[in-house]
């Protein structure tokens, strides 16, 4: 059992030196032989997956992850960490604001700080286009019960001060803003799912990279890994492994409607507090935040060629930071301290792919793309349900591999003509 | 930034380039006989191995035409481009 986070913990701790504070999650050096269920990655999603299987469906004690670097280090540790709901279809809708519920109590859930902060996220319009699309979205997702908000020029600058709506390469022609969205904190998301699943028994393996899955012969069925730390058997296996989905996915022998991309962020010097919310440009490809320790999280754009090497193109940097300056003039001599990729799996839709293989006892949640961070509980809460009833949660259903033979997609990359 | 052999024009920047996609994707003949799995795995199943991968480009900022490469998508880096009729090159040791 971990120890529980508190003013009398915190105060013993502090009259005893603060010497007597246990590691967070238990990390075995090695898989056991069998588990029940065996999550493959150990991002986020991967976790949330592990924890909702063994707190809301009796399987604590029976679960594994395993993952083949360090826990988020994949995008969980790599994203811009926006959170928000107001996606245009009701499919969507439904599975992104059942995220952000479960974020808004998340903190209490895990007991760990995952600092989420709704301080709400605008995106800017910058023309005509943008305008009649995020009004669009705007009544579509009041429709959805999702809170979305249109503001003229003159209040997105009241929300945002540091804005230049006048700016004459990007002029703002109206913002939509979602209240309720904001950020949280990436690694404390990844480390308190870690505590709170290795308190109810999941063992998380790291440096565990999965080799091979093992099929029964006569049925298709998985019955097992080969991991680089031995052979795990298992009957039922999730995949979560954003950008090496495809991968993985293979060894299986399934090809999956996915390519992966480089996905570049990076954060500037801190600075004391000058920015209050999170604001996006799809138009431009530029996302903005201000983290707790003063440093601006600005994302930028996909390189344009599917590539594993978690860098990008440095063209793709300086088109986002000269959007930046001229949005944001006050910036223009701000330093950038480091700069990232990730790497993305993005379906033709632009949506998520959460359920069932042809593969039975093989469960796949992948294609989140370049916007995961945000659905990071929801995603893991209805792929828990999904692997242990054996059927897609229904908040999951419309986002089946099936969806791509039936024709039935849920273009959200059509619907706003950029990545999100 | 990548730099690019365009088979006609030579070596250029990535920027005058568009990325197309996996090469060698054949389109049915006859896209009505084919099953809803048969035309699914046409429009969107795809390799995306870690390794090298054969992919199309467009030169769009240049001659407008497109071709084939063959690249490693673990190091980006390219062992050949060619033009849609030459014989495809070897993948690298």
């Amino acid at each position: 059992m971990s120890q529980r986070f508190g003013l009398l913990s915190l105060a013993r701790e502090a009259l005893r030196g603060h010497r007597g504070w246990q590691p967070q999650w238990r990390s075995p050096e090695r898989p056991r032989d069998a588990y029940d269920v065996v999550i493959v990655g150990g991002g986020g999603h991967g976790l949330a997956t592990a924890y909702y299987l063994a707190k809301e469906h009796g399987l604590a004690g029976r679960v594994a992850v395993l993952e083949k670097g360090w826990i988020g280090g994949g995008n969980t540790g790599r994203n811009t960490t926006i959170i928000r709901s107001n996606y245009l279809f009701p499919e969507s809708a439904a599975l992104y604001d059942h995220a952000v519920k479960l974020w808004e109590g998340l903190s209490q859930d895990l007991d760990y700080n995952v600092m989420f902060s709704p301080r709400g996220v605008m995106m800017l319009a910058h023309n005509v286009h943008d305008v009649q699309s995020f009004r669009r979205h705007v009544h579509a997702n009041r429709l959805d019960g999702v809170d979305n908000e249109w503001l003229t020029p003159a209040q997105a600058k009241a929300y945002c001060p540091p804005l230049d709506i006048d700016c004459a390469r990007h002029p703002v022609l109206g913002a939509a803003l979602q209240r309720r969205g904001g950020v949280a904190r990436h690694d404390a998301v990844a480390w308190g799912y870690a505590r709170a699943a290795s308190a109810l028994g999941v063992d998380i393996v790291q440096n565990c990279e999965v080799t091979g899955i093992d099929r029964d012969p006569a049925t298709g069925a998985v019955t097992g890994l080969r991991t680089s730390k031995g052979a795990v058997r298992a009957g039922r296996i999730g995949v979560v492994a954003a950008g090496s989905t495809s991968l993985v996915m293979a060894m299986a022998g399934l090809r999956m409607p996915l390519e992966s991309f480089p996905l570049q962020a990076l954060v500037s010097e801190p600075v004391k507090p000058v920015f209050p919310c999170v604001v996006m440009s799809n138009t431009v490809h530029a996302y903005i935040s201000q983290s707790d320790k003063g440093e601006l999280v600005i994302g930028a754009g996909t390189d344009q060629y599917p590539s594993y090497s978690q860098a990008g193109g440095v063209q793709i940097l300086t088109h986002t930071l000269e959007a930046i300056c001229e949005m944001f003039p006050i910036f223009r001599r701000m330093r950038m301290l480091r700069s990232w990729g990730g790497i993305v799996d993005t379906t033709p839709d632009r949506s998520p792919i959460i359920g069932t293989t042809p593969v039975p006892g093989l469960f796949v949640n992948c294609g989140w793309g370049t916007g995961g961070f945000k659905a990071t509980p929801g995603s893991g809460h209805v792929f828990a349900a999904t692997i242990a009833r054996g059927e897609p949660h229904p908040i999951a259903a419309p986002f089946s591999l099936e969806r791509f033979t039936t024709g039935r997609l849920i273009d959200e990359a059509a619907a706003a003509a950029v990545a999100h | 930034m990548l730099l690019i052999r365009c088979p006609w024009c030579g070596d250029r920047a990535e920027l005058e380039f568009r990325h197309c996609g996996e090469a060698h994707i054949v389109r049915p003949a006859d896209p009505s006989a084919q099953s809803d799995a048969e035309w699914a795995e046409y429009l969107y199943l795809r390799e995306n191995p870690r390794g090298w991968h054969r992919e199309r480009w467009r030169h769009i900022h240049g001659c407008g035409r497109f071709f084939n490469a063959l690249r490693h998508t673990g190091t980006d880096r390219f062992a050949a481009t060619y033009r849609a009729e030459d014989p495809r090159p070897e993948i690298p040791e």
